[in-house]
């Protein structure tokens, strides 16, 4: 016979003084692994959502980024003429040929420069990426020294705002308005005229970091993929656009989650041994109230399953605190540098439903392994023994 | 001392107890490790920056190049000593995850602006004597397994092509914090074989004949080639390096935030058990004043108890963390520079040291100041 669920309920709030100590650890631990992972998940997102499925990224064989690429304007052609390139209402290609360089600009927060992509373009680009929209003035006009600045650059960097001047490279640049690419990269990044950019920066005219093609239907893709990389013309590399932002999140989330794990692993060993402590004093507090019950006929698997429960029903609330603890970080933006662009990139966490159970989960584990011995040692108490204690 | 037999026997009544207590302090002391190191590690170049460098880079951003020819305009400028060269070169060696950075340096002067790293005499020259040769840092090396003679052959990336290089040295840093995993070569074999950008070199480090002339030579400087094509902004090697590690920004923040929290967690959790341990033992500590101890005399035993519980604790810890870090960095490439320092070691028993006599000071003073008569009636 089981005994009932109220005692160990009754028996915490007895004893609540030790019980709030493990349920803190436990809590501690589960929020600070949800966090980490938050985090994780919140960089990846943002890069991912850079990526549409109907695009594709099309860059030098060979490079790893599109810094390193490079494209020239026959290569572009060849491109935007390929079948599965869609085209507008006026039967223009939708492929946006990209120069993106970085410039070091300040940041509000510390004072100290930062690496800031700037994206030369057409203005076609709002095409091939319809998820952009200006949020406030207007979208730069081809051949003037003009800036559209995304919206998580705006409140990053010093002087940015729209109608300021910005100097850099020697020459003056106006910013004439703000994008919103909803919540990806590019809202990190600085928009502008690519011939004007690539005369600022020296760079050989008419030679691109990237072309970004939108095809007709993303199943499309295959065969865009194979008639450019079998194209004598062309020494290219194809992905689709999501891909390609979801490999720029690797490195910087793989770091994340390293040392995400790692710091909750090592929390959850002190928690499992606080939760052992707790659990120890317990049944030791409550020898003779073992004793009884064994006494009135619960045998040992029952008495097992009692202070098992005890000990998951601790770290379930400690699971849920810890979880409650970081639903306010949902959305919070945080900025780090992208290393496998070299530039600074803002991004918001996530806190996930999916990561939540897994904190759940988790802090179960912590509770199963720190209730585990103590409900053995309660079991195997000598009745008479134990009686005789009082 | 006499009392030392007594201690030692009161720590082994409730063995699971204090073994798991030692158990938990060790573990907020090997995360408080941990965390420093991961902190040192973001913070890499920071503190070994030389005072005597400037770094100078084209004034537009780090990835723009510099030509050639600044390197005799900057000798020329006072308070110069030497001025070198590097260049990115960002290849890859198998698969991208594969990261470790790679600089075409000036042969010439490299190793008279960073004394720091060490190389054998007869690699040195080896290197010198072999157009493909390279020079790669000890992290690097163990990492991939490479020794003095191997062709190593790396994927070009802004630059195509597969390049090969020779290994024919390896170097150490001489200070815990120097980062042992650069990959340097020949920039003339970079020079001879790129197919653009010819005449031009990632950024100069210029050393300086004294340290506190540093602000009149970075603005010398960077008045000398304003104006020019390529305008140059120069900084101190450690703003350079703070700049870069700034960069990181937030994310060091909050993981340095979220340590501290559990770190003050976890001896909350272990200066309670302490304290728990010692309420439960009033009645004896009643005895022992029976007996005519005095007060001072119960004080201490107490606190000596929580003492030794929180020094084998912390020691523990903080040798489990430092073991943890000789076996190097776990996110493979990320963290080059990842060791724990003597003094920070010291600082966690220290701070261990502090939990044990704050948490064992409250029962500690209770015990002091119990009535016999109280703590008998609880007999």
């Amino acid at each position: 016979m089981a005994i009932p669920f109220s005692y160990n309920v009754r028996s915490i709030a007895a004893r609540w003084k030790t019980a709030i100590v493990s349920i803190l650890g436990i809590a501690g631990t589960v929020g600070v692994f949800v966090a980490m992972l938050a985090m994780a998940r919140g960089f990846q997102a943002t890069l991912i959502a850079s990526g549409s499925a109907s695009n594709s990224i099309i860059r030098r064989a060979g490079s790893s980024s599109e810094m390193d690429s490079g494209v020239s304007l026959d290569q572009v052609r060849v491109v935007s003429d390929a079948p599965q390139v869609a085209r507008n209402s006026e039967g223009v290609p939708l492929s946006s040929p990209e120069l993106v360089v970085i410039g070091a600009f300040q940041l509000i927060k510390s004072g100290t420069d930062a690496n800031t992509q700037i994206r030369g373009m057409t203005p076609l680009v709002l095409e091939v990426r319809p998820t952009v929209t200006m949020a406030e003035g207007r979208f730069f006009e081809p051949g003037l020294a003009e800036l559209v600045v995304g919206s998580n650059a705006v409140q990053t960097y010093r002087g940015l705002e729209l109608g300021s001047n910005v100097a850099f490279g020697g020459q003056d640049w106006k910013v004439v308005g703000i994008f919103n690419a909803g919540g990806s990269a590019f809202d990190s990044e600085i928009w502008c005229d690519h011939t004007v950019l690539a005369q600022t920066f020296n760079r050989p005219n008419n030679v691109f970091s990237s072309i970004t093609a939108r095809l007709n239907s993303p199943t499309d893709f295959g065969a865009f993929k194979d008639a450019l990389t079998s194209d004598p013309r062309l020494t290219v590399q194809v992905e689709r656009e999501v891909e390609y932002y979801a490999k720029q999140s690797q490195m910087v989330s793989t770091l994340i989650r390293v040392l995400g794990f790692l710091v909750a692993f090592v929390m959850a060993i002190g928690a499992v041994f606080g939760a052992l402590n707790t659990m120890y004093s317990a049944v030791a507090a409550r020898a003779r109230e073992i004793a009884t019950l064994r006494a009135l006929g619960f045998g040992g698997g029952s008495v097992i399953l009692s202070f098992m429960f005890e000990s998951l029903l601790i770290s379930f609330i400690g699971g849920v605190l810890g979880c409650i603890a970081v639903l306010p970080l949902n959305g919070f933006t945080a900025g780090t540098m992208n290393w496998q662009t070299f530039s600074h990139l803002a991004f918001a966490f996530r806190v996930t439903p999916g990561l939540l159970v897994a904190g759940i989960i988790f802090a179960l584990f912590m509770g199963f392994v720190g209730g585990v011995l103590p409900a053995v040692r309660a079991a195997r108490l000598q009745v008479a023994h134990a009686l005789r204690e009082l | 001392m006499k009392y030392l037999p007594f201690i030692f026997r009161n720590l082994f009544r409730k063995k699971t107890r204090t073994i798991l207590t030692i158990g938990s302090i060790a573990v907020a002391l090997f995360l408080f490790g941990l965390l420093v190191t991961i902190e040192t590690a973001l913070n890499a170049g920071v503190d070994v920056a030389g005072v005597d460098r400037l770094i100078v880079r084209n004034k537009i951003s780090l990835i723009m190049p510099l030509p050639f020819s600044y390197q005799d305009r900057l000798r020329q400028i006072d308070h110069v000593s030497e001025a070198t060269f590097a260049s990115w070169f960002g290849a890859v060696y198998q698969e991208p995850k594969n990261f470790f950075p790679q600089f075409a340096i000036d042969t010439d002067t490299y190793r008279t602006v960073y004394p720091e790293f060490e190389i054998a005499d007869d690699e040195w020259q080896a290197f010198l004597a072999d157009r493909q040769g390279a020079v790669v840092g000890r992290v690097t090396a163990d990492r991939f397994g490479w020794k003095v003679g191997d062709r190593i052959p790396l994927q070009g990336t802004f630059l195509s092509g597969t390049w090969e290089f020779n290994i024919r040295a390896i170097y150490d840093g001489s200070r815990a914090g120097d980062d042992e995993s650069q990959f340097w070569f020949h920039a003339k074999y970079l020079e001879e074989n790129r197919t653009w950008g010819k005449g031009m070199v990632g950024w100069y480090t210029v050393k300086i004949d004294d340290p506190d002339q540093a602000v009149t030579v970075t603005k010398a400087v960077d008045e000398r080639f304003s104006n020019s094509a390529y305008e140059t902004s120069t900084e101190t090697e450690q703003a350079f390096a703070a700049g870069f590690a700034k960069q990181i920004g937030n994310i060091r923040m909050l993981i340095m935030s979220i340590g501290a929290v559990v770190l003050f967690t976890l001896l909350l959790v272990t200066g309670n058990t302490m304290a728990m341990a010692v309420r439960e033992r009033v009645p004896e500590l009643g005895v022992l004043k029976t007996l005519g101890f005095g007060d001072m005399t119960v004080l201490f035993l107490v606190l000596a108890e929580s003492l030794v519980i929180a020094t084998v604790g912390g020691a523990l810890g903080v040798g489990l963390a430092k073991l943890f870090t000789l076996g190097g960095d776990p996110t493979g490439g990320m963290l080059p520079v990842f060791y724990l320092s003597t003094g920070e070691m010291l600082m966690g028993i220290g701070i261990a040291v502090f939990v044990g006599l704050a948490a064992g000071s409250i029962p500690a003073l209770t015990a002091m100041n119990l009535r016999i008569v109280d703590a008998l009636r609880r007999v």
